[in-house]
């Protein structure tokens, strides 16, 4: 259940469904405003084409200190391009006003949450339509005013563990969190990598024994055999860098066709080529 | 609030402070923050140290009376005696040249204690990648150095002298390729191998308990000088002076003064081309509050909370953040903030080097530039204290060409 509103919102509706289907939910990372301002609505669009459950947007930061190569460069461009959090929300609006259905989870690092007001941010955001955040580099004990915030607006505090998360850790974000956890697979940054990491299993049974809300994987996942390894592991799977990596790499004409044939082939909709 | 008892158990100075980064890297910092608190009570690591600092290092540093620095600006003639008495905490003296060697020590005993034997560092002017070089190759640690493009091209002796040292010198293209991004670079090293590598951050910013760490080891500055002052004087400075980017040689001068509530702490800032230029530096002086590498602190930022590029003449203070206890002293009001322009700091490094026959680091520079511009203000036979944190041979180059004079 998320925050104080007695129905079940977005995040966890969607959660259940694909437990109903017996299948891993799975969620899209866009940098918003990348490559171009305009360009994310038909992005979004693409990605629902392709079978995603829930998006998770970037608002980009000057000095993205958790991400790889990819992210770095997609968020300097949508910086050049004028990206804000403020213009981010009008995105969000924007997509609702589009009929986007799907949860919309902000992720961002801590400054530009700040500068705009913490608490103006929550409420403009629930407003605009968000239904959860994740702060990169806001750990609990830092996130205490915002999970308040976020409470009172309903709208749902992802917590980001790590394989060097000791159990009291797990303990302490869970108890703030909402929606779902977001396991980080690896120690390091974010980035495509060719398999998941051996410690990610320990982790995930880790914060399993603590929480029953929905464990999703990010960081690294790049193939459908990545996904299909999470299948009975954990509750959906979180893809960033491979996505933006498709963009990066498709001719401006082709670029939603190729976004939407990468999802197919990561929720299993289609088969690989090779 | 004393600022001994500062940080709280949060990390924070006041508001200022705390823990803002990645989950990954939570427990490190706690475990780091344990094993600093457990060497801080052990009498053998700081016997260990002191002996290092001693017999490596080179302290305690003099303390120089600086005769002619005080006869001019105080417009004193030949032969009557200055109205100001200054003093230049010679840090320049010390092993590779400047502070940084305080800091490095005391991390490199602590990540053997730790059991770590990789160390990243981030270098902005290049002297905490030497002095952390140094440290590792003495410690028989790996020594890995971020550094932006731009501070290897204006730096290039440091990077030189990094590399005899045995470090690997990773140049970091990204951002505006400056300190802020060395750090940035840093941080996704240690987030990637947190378990067997140590960050010897070499300011008193980051996430706790690097303030209180960086801000400890360095405290040895203001504890000698201190200690040095009274034995020629018999009495404290009116003012100490530093100059300010991060902050560890301020912070370092300043803490063990605390309390002594009659002495006046001044940190001098980078302004560059000018504090309404967008061309500068100084975070205290012309940014507000926000969130950059781990901690709440002065940030020079844009409306939306973008972290602005800054410049100033000198690489060493070249970077939009500032430690947090130096915000919990700006708005205490227990330190008073000012920042001088590129073109004041090459007067202020013309000025020791003429009258002292002493070329400090364009650093320090600043805060002698900016005493020059105090003196006429100060009372007559008030007794001035400067950190003298570093000296100038690396920035000949710069130097040089600022002054339109070709080396080769």
């Amino acid at each position: 259940m998320s925050g104080s509103d007695t129905s079940p919102g977005r995040i966890e509706q969607t959660f259940a469904r694909a437990r109903d289907d017996g299948r891993l939910a799975f969620i899209a990372y866009l940098t918003a405003g990348y490559p171009e301002p305009d360009a994310t609505p038909a992005l979004v669009e693409a990605l629902i084409a392709g079978g995603v459950d829930a998006l998770e947007l970037g608002i980009p930061f000057s000095d993205p200190l958790a991400d790889g190569p990819t992210i770095q460069r997609s968020t300097f461009q949508a910086l050049q391009g004028g990206m804000t959090a403020a213009r981010c929300l009008e995105l969000v609006r924007e997509l609702r006003n589009k009929g986007v259905v799907i949860p919309i989870i902000l992720m961002t690092y801590y400054n530009p949450i700040l500068a705009y007001g913490q608490d103006r941010f929550i409420q403009d955001a629930a407003a605009a339509g968000m239904d959860g955040l994740i702060g990169i580099d806001l750990p609990p004990e830092e996130a205490e005013e915002l999970a308040a915030q976020c409470r009172a607006n309903s709208v749902d505090l992802i917590p980001l563990l790590a394989p060097t998360s000791t159990d009291e850790r797990i303990g302490l974000a869970v108890r703030q969190a909402s929606g779902f956890v977001y396991c980080v697979s690896v120690a390091g940054v974010t980035g495509a990598r060719k398999a998941l990491p051996s410690e990610l299993w320990g982790l995930l049974q880790r914060v399993r024994r603590q929480t029953e809300l929905p464990l999703a994987v990010g960081f690294g996942i790049s193939r459908r055999e990545h996904v299909e390894a999470l299948q009975g592991q954990a509750d959906a799977a979180i893809v960033g860098s491979a996505i933006i990596d498709v963009i990066e790499e498709s001719p401006r004409a082709e670029r939603e066709a190729k976004v939407k044939e990468y999802v197919e082939v990561l929720t299993g909709r289609r088969k690989a080529r090779n | 609030m004393a600022s001994r008892t500062l940080p709280d158990d949060r990390g924070r100075f006041g508001d200022f402070g705390g823990r803002f980064v990645p989950e990954t890297l939570m427990t490190a910092l706690g475990e780091l923050e344990r094993a600093f608190a457990e060497a801080q009570a052990d009498a053998s690591f700081r016997e260990e140290l002191d002996g290092l600092l001693h017999n490596y290092a080179g302290r305690p540093t003099p303390l120089y009376f600086a005769e002619n620095l005080s006869r001019k600006l105080s417009g004193a003639g030949a032969d009557e005696p200055p109205s100001l008495r200054i003093y230049l905490k010679r840090e320049d003296l010390a092993h590779t040249g400047a502070h940084k060697i305080n800091n490095a020590l005391g991390q490199g005993l602590l990540a053997r204690r730790l059991g770590k034997r990789r160390i990243i560092a981030e270098t902005g002017a290049g002297q905490h990648g030497v002095a952390t070089a140094t440290v590792c190759a003495m410690l028989g640690l790996e020594c890995i150095v971020y550094m932006g493009a731009v501070d290897v091209q204006r730096q290039a002796l440091n990077v030189f002298r990094m590399k005899l040292l045995g470090a690997e010198v990773r140049v970091v293209e990204s951002g505006s390729r400056t300190l802020k991004d060395a750090i940035n670079e840093a941080i996704r090293d240690w987030v990637t191998n947190v378990t067997t590598t140590h960050y010897l951050l070499g300011s008193a910013v980051g996430p706790h308990p690097y303030p209180l760490m960086v801000r400890e080891f360095q405290s040895v500055i203001g504890s000698e000088a201190r200690e040095q002052l009274l034995a020629a004087e018999g009495r404290l400075p009116d003012y100490a002076l530093a100059c300010v980017g991060g902050g560890s040689n301020a912070i370092g001068l300043f803490h063990p003064f605390y309390d002594d509530e009659s002495v006046r702490f001044i940190g001098v800032e980078a302004a560059g081309e000018g504090l309404s230029t967008g061309r500068r530096a100084a975070s205290l002086s012309a940014g507000r509050p926000g969130v950059l590498h781990g901690a709440y602190s002065y940030l020079l930022q844009d409306e939306a909370g973008q972290v602005e590029e800054t410049h100033s003449i000198s690489a060493g203070l070249d970077y939009p953040g500032v430690g947090p206890e130096l915000s919990f002293y700006k708005e205490s009001g227990r330190a008073q903030f000012a920042a001088v322009t590129d073109d004041e700091a090459l007067d202020g490094f013309r000025l020791l080097s003429e009258t002292e026959g002493i070329i400090p680091a364009l650093e320090p520079a600043h805060a002698l530039a900016y005493l020059a511009k105090l003196a006429p203000d100060i009372a007559k036979d008030s007794l001035v204290l400067v950190c003298l944190s570093g000296r100038g041979d690396k920035d000949m180059e710069t130097v040089a060409q600022a002054l339109g004079v070709d080396l080769v």
